[in-house]
């Protein structure tokens, strides 16, 4: 059954399917990668997993996939526990960080592989191949073998040979790191339309914040194991609920400051702190680039404070540019490309009093 | 003229000379063997009288060639048993240590270069009296001397092999196949197995040249073998013995071209060549990126 959007072909996959993670713990020589990790990603959803090398989240998307054993815990798709099922039963798809393509089949023959392993019929293999490779705009190179192709190209018909088999959830291990700018750009944003028509729930593993922000519904930021956040990019970027995700997800200055009620005050001006539950005391504010505003000299008022620009960049719809204060400290500020500063310029900025996270400064 | 770039490749001519004078090193030998060969005992001139009389031996002159027919069967046999060794029991481990016990890596690479490091005659020495054991359990057959021979070439079959498993990505291969629903057997034989068909041959041809060329064990524990039938016959024939050592050569030839020739084919007809410099790939149409945000 083809669907009557122009693009994709494959049929709809229903609601996808629910995938918990409960309590997974996977010990690598008494070292934990996954720390009691419970994840719960609902049907149709797209979820990325987001934190620095080392924090588990190829281990969870691998534990999930059943290319490892964990060590504890429970697995489950639509209700069932899959911990103890082999990774060829558990109808899921996966595309891989590195290429993956068998390079002694055609790009027919790779889409084709799965549906043979399920005992499809040629004809019915044939038909649904063709189908999987429109949907990735690249039924004109079925004949190709992989080393025929670029990175992205393969990466498409590796996502499509992914999605043939209409698998219950697919898996995403940063397909698109090997890719340059300008394809992963483009890729992930095919991805996305393509999950979106399909209706699959998918787990999108990435390092890169951007990536993750731009397509997922939910982004889970990770971190020793465990999930340190889980929210839309949106309440991630706003909102972070730790000092760890403020610092991870965008950019942010760490500006000193002292917490009373609720209430940071940095360089005399009052930002709300984002965790109420804060103690008083001493802490280290992060505050976005673009809560800090270039003030003219000509109207300044309490709370504005001064520097020197240190350096600018120009970065297409905005730019970004280093100050270094007073007392030596070093903020970034994010405006717009028509406010042009040179090396040495002394500017005045001000905080525009949006609600920060902070953390308590130790000792 | 411009002074030749370092590491730039050889002119054409430059090639022609390497390519003859190699050639000829190769070459003369060989024809001096095969100009050998037709030569006539104590007579001038040159006949195939030699290469005849290997088929119908001159009963007067009491020459008998079967020692050497005896031989080269011998020879066949272990070539089999040591091929399915190497195909058995070796293949399989490289793959379990590859896909599973990657820290076992190292060890296996020792093991399995250590016999090239050890002199033939040391290791015979040590295998007479384990082969008093193999004889009492299977016999004096000469096929056991595939177990000391399945020693001795495990260098040789090692190494194409390794090379051929670090050429490509042997475990998200198998990663990839078993999230498509293959089963462990399944994914060797359909994905790992198609990949390393290079390997596997050039390991199957050197394990059967290196079987045919052996000598110092099959004579240590006196088995006849090709290569002892051959030192047989040219103490009493010089000229057959010739002729059958050229054959040896020719063959072992041949298999080395044809290892050659799978190791340049790629699927889809093309000779393999090195891989294009990122960037220069064809590209699709693309949006323009939004600027990239990176962590603070």
């Amino acid at each position: 059954m083809t669907s009557t959007s122009p693009a994709p072909t494959l049929e709809r996959l229903g609601e996808g399917a629910t995938v918990e993670l409960l309590g997974v713990v996977k010990e690598y020589s008494g070292v934990r990668a996954l720390d009691e990790l419970s994840l719960t990603i609902r049907p149709g959803e797209f979820v990325a997993l987001l934190g620095p090398s080392g924090c588990g989240k190829t281990t969870a998307l691998r534990a999930l996939a059943g290319l490892e054993q964990i060590t504890a815990g429970a697995i489950r798709i639509d209700g069932v526990d899959v911990a103890g099922v082999p990774v060829n039963r558990r109808d899921i798809g996966m595309v891989f960080q590195q290429y993956s393509l068998f390079p002694h089949l055609t790009v027919q023959q790779n889409v084709e592989f799965g549906l043979q392993m399920r005992r499809v019929s040629a004809s019915d293999r044939a038909t649904r191949a063709r189908e999987a490779l429109e949907m990735v705009s690249l039924d004109h190179l079925s004949e190709r073998y992989a080393h025929q192709m670029s990175g992205g190209q393969q990466q498409r018909v590796a996502l499509a040979r992914a999605l043939v088999t209409r698998p219950r959830v697919l898996l995403l291990d940063e397909p698109l790191s090997a890719l340059d700018a300008k394809v992963r750009v483009s890729l992930r944003e095919e991805i996305r339309r393509i999950q979106t028509e399909l209706g699959i729930t998918t787990v999108f593993v990435t390092h890169d914040q951007e990536e993750a922000l731009a397509v997922a519904d939910r982004v889970a930021v990770m971190r020793s194991g465990g999930i340190e956040q889980i929210g839309t990019p949106e309440e991630l970027y706003l909102t972070p609920a730790t000092p760890f995700v403020a610092d991870f997800v965008g950019v942010s200055n760490r500006m000193r400051g002292s917490l009373v009620s609720g209430v940071v005050t940095v360089r005399g001006s009052r930002l709300p702190s984002i965790d109420p539950a804060l103690p008083n005391g001493e802490v280290l504010a992060f505050v976005r680039p673009e809560d800090i505003v270039f003030v003219p000299a000509s109207s300044t008022a309490p709370g504005d404070f001064s520097g020197t620009v240190a350096s600018t960049s120009f970065l297409g719809s905005l730019r970004r540019t280093t100050v270094r204060l007073d007392d030596d400290t070093i903020v970034s500020v994010q405006h717009s490309v028509e406010e042009r500063f040179e090396f040495g310029d002394a500017v005045t900025l001000r905080l525009t009093g949006r609600p920060v996270a902070s953390s308590p400064v130790e000792g | 003229m411009s002074a030749p770039r370092i590491g730039a490749e050889p002119s054409r001519t430059a090639r022609l000379v390497i390519l003859i004078v190699v050639g000829l090193v190769f070459i003369v030998p060989l024809a001096a063997m095969f100009q050998f060969t037709l030569r006539l005992a104590g007579k001038s001139g040159y006949s195939f009288i030699h290469y005849v009389s290997i088929f119908h031996p001159d009963p007067a002159l009491g020459t008998d060639y079967s020692p050497i027919w005896q031989g080269i069967q011998n020879s066949l046999v272990i070539c089999v048993i040591t091929v399915a060794i190497v195909m058995l029991v070796l293949l399989p481990t490289m793959l379990l240590v590859e896909l599973r016990y990657p820290r076992f890596r190292r060890i296996l690479e020792f093991v399995c270069i250590l016999p090239i490091t050890i002199p033939s005659i040391v290791l015979v020495v040590g295998y007479v009296p384990v082969y008093q054991r193999v004889a009492a359990v299977f016999g004096s057959a000469p096929w056991t001397l595939a177990f000391a021979v399945g020693i001795i070439v495990l260098p040789y079959a090692y190494r194409p092999i390794a090379t051929n498993i670090q050429a490509f990505d042997l475990v998200t291969l198998t990663e990839a196949a078993r999230s498509l629903g293959a089963s462990w057997p399944t994914a060797i034989a359909r994905v790992i197995l198609p990949n390393m068909r290079r390997g596997v041959i050039s390991a199957v041809f050197l394990t059967v040249a290196v079987v045919l060329g052996e000598y110092t064990i099959a004579s240590f524990l006196s088995q006849n073998t090709f290569q002892t039938a051959l030192l047989l016959i040219s103490q009493t024939d010089s000229y057959v013995a010739t002729i059958f050592a050229l054959t040896a050569l020719v063959f072992a030839f041949v298999l080395l071209v044809i290892i050659g020739r799978f190791g340049a084919v790629r699927p889809g007809g093309r000779v393999k060549k090195t891989r294009r410099p990122r960037g220069t790939e064809p590209r699709i149409p693309l949006p323009t990126p939004t600027p990239a945000r990176s962590a603070s």
